[in-house]
């Protein structure tokens, strides 16, 4: 009973936490051997979630998209529900052959896929899952967060330029566009966010919001703004111009087979998953919420953000390139600057009455 | 089991104070740094000595990156960050220029810095310019020891807003024209 008491005040993983830090307390009988074995048993949990998300929105994309298009999606693999159907696929991906092309840069066409996962899981870090639980806790959590997340543009350029094929090629270059130019706007649309918690520490943002009101009703045009360019940053449909199966094979990863290709997709997801996280932590709340505890409002609000990215990817067409850049230098940039031009003004007259 | 568990104690006690006569922590550090500071060597050799400019650009990325983990390394968690954004974010743009600007059937020698006598002027300069670090290495009064640098970010905007508040505003203006003069170069300024 002491132990459940003690989980609700203090939250479920940090009292796990607790516990195996005693353990190896007692084990080992040093603390800094224990803190060391707390930071490889963190950095596991994280790489877990990472591969357990990619699992599981594999079968959930499919089972989103058959229900927007009223058809019943997987049903052949583990009974009615198809509930082994990630597992064949991953079968299927890992005993796929590895070809590779001619004429292709050979190291940096390798490295591509691999780089890619390196930010991709690097930022998974700075989340803070529940009160007090993140791996690392920053002063300038978030811009340490953008600037690591901005590196994985590179990563797409290069492989689609090793591939040494035209529509990999130009899936690069479309990239690069694309991802600096809703850096932009997401860059600043979290800055009206930070400046109303005063603080660039990702626990101090959601604690924040447990004192005021949630972010996503004191600044809904940076929350619009947020999602909009998060959904372009994660090149997902409307903005899968990377990929663009109709004019570009598949972009970047065109040349790419078996577990090489099964990367861009493992970071994919990845990504999906970080960037609903951060909308959670940053808009949501984070894992302010009555009755549960922290971590299961956490995960709800976190699903609850991944459902809404598949579902505008099931029911938006894709925009035009032309289209896309305008968009974020034309409409959203100058929303979120005048995002934060408002709240700027907003919290100078708080400050006089 | 207990006697187990006091072995292993033991043991951890035992390793412990080895690693404190041989002073580990601070060796860690220094490894550390020799760590990166040897990789961003290499990989500045790197820009030099490959013959495709593409792996050069990716060298030079790999560069900054070592750098910027350097920063962080000492506890410049805001210089780290900017490190990344900036030149990370503008590497890749550099990229796509070289490719845009020297795209050819095959990048394997886009690179031109062959010769002997650039090799020769290379060096000479590498020369004045590292004698010129090591007179200002030697001649400054350095702190030993760095000092903590906690939270820099609200000290920075503090400073840069109201300190230095002329070079960043002049800074800003000379970016908007650099904008400006892209744009017109870019799409043609109409004529009269």
């Amino acid at each position: 009973m002491d132990f459940l008491h003690l989980m609700m005040e203090q939250g479920v993983i940090r009292t796990l936490a607790d516990e195996l830090h005693d353990l190896f307390m007692l084990v080992f009988g040093n603390e800094v051997v224990a803190s060391f074995l707390m930071k490889g048993v963190g950095i596991g949990a994280i790489l877990g979630v990472i591969s357990v998300a990619a699992i599981v929105f594999t079968y959930g994309e499919r089972k989103v998209c058959a229900f927007m298009q009223v058809r019943l999606g997987p049903n052949r693999v583990g009974g009615r529900y198809g509930l082994l159907q990630p597992i064949a696929d991953m079968l299927k991906l890992m005993s796929k052959e590895d070809i590779i092309p001619e004429g292709c840069d050979r190291v940096v066409w390798a490295l591509g896929p691999m780089l890619l996962f390196v930010p991709t899981a690097l930022i998974y870090a700075f989340f803070p899952f529940d009160n007090g639980v993140a791996l690392a806790d920053v002063n300038v959590g978030i811009f340490l967060m953008l600037a690591i997340s901005s590196q994985s543009v590179l990563p797409f350029l290069i492989s689609g330029y090793a591939s040494n094929s035209k529509y990999a090629f130009i899936g690069g270059m479309r990239t690069v566009a694309q991802m600096l130019s809703y850096e932009a706007p997401m860059v600043f649309s979290l800055l009206g966010v930070v400046m109303l918690s005063g603080s660039m520490r990702m626990c101090d943002i959601v604690e924040a919001q447990s004192q005021q009101l949630w972010f996503i009703l004191m600044q809904p045009i940076a929350f619009v703004v947020f999602v909009i360019s998060a959904t372009a940053e994660t090149n997902r449909v409307p903005f899968d111009l990377v990929e663009g199966e109709a004019e570009i094979v598949a972009g970047p990863f065109a040349e790419y087979s078996g577990m090489r290709w099964a990367l861009f997709f493992l970071a994919e997801y990845a990504n999906l998953l970080s960037v609903s996280i951060l909308t959670t932590v940053f808009f949501l709340g984070g894992w302010n919420g009555p009755f549960l505890p922290g971590v299961v409002w956490f995960g709800i609000k976190v699903l609850a953000m991944v459902f809404v990215f598949m579902w505008f990817r099931w029911t938006f067409p894709r925009t035009r390139v032309d289209q896309m850049l305008a968009f974020s230098w034309k409409v959203l940039l100058p929303l979120a600057l005048a995002n934060v031009l408002f709240t700027g003004v907003g919290i100078y007259a708080r400050q006089w009455m | 089991m207990d006697a187990l568990l006091g072995q292993v104690h033991a043991l951890v006690a035992w390793a412990f104070s080895l690693a404190n006569d041989y002073d580990v922590p601070s060796l860690i550090e220094a490894g550390v740094f020799f760590l990166f500071a040897g990789l961003a060597l290499l990989f500045a050799c790197g820009v030099i000595f490959f013959r495709n400019v593409v792996h050069s650009a990716l060298s030079l990325t790999a560069t900054f990156i070592c750098v910027a983990c350097l920063y962080l390394s000492i506890g410049a968690d805001f210089m780290g960050a900017v490190q990344i954004l900036v030149y990370g974010g503008a590497v890749a743009v550099l990229i796509v220029m070289a490719i845009m600007l020297t795209r050819r059937d095959n990048m394997a020698h886009s690179n031109p810095s062959r010769g002997l006598f650039r090799h020769a002027a290379a060096a000479v300069l590498t020369g004045l310019f590292l004698s010129g670090m090591a007179a200002v290495a030697i001649l400054s009064p350095f702190k030993s020891a760095p000092q903590s640098l906690g939270d820099a970010a609200p000290g920075l905007a503090d400073l840069m807003l109201s300190h230095y508040v002329l070079p960043f505003e002049v800074a800003a203006v000379l970016l908007l024209i650099a904008m400006i003069g892209a744009i017109v170069l870019a799409k043609g300024a109409e004529e009269r």
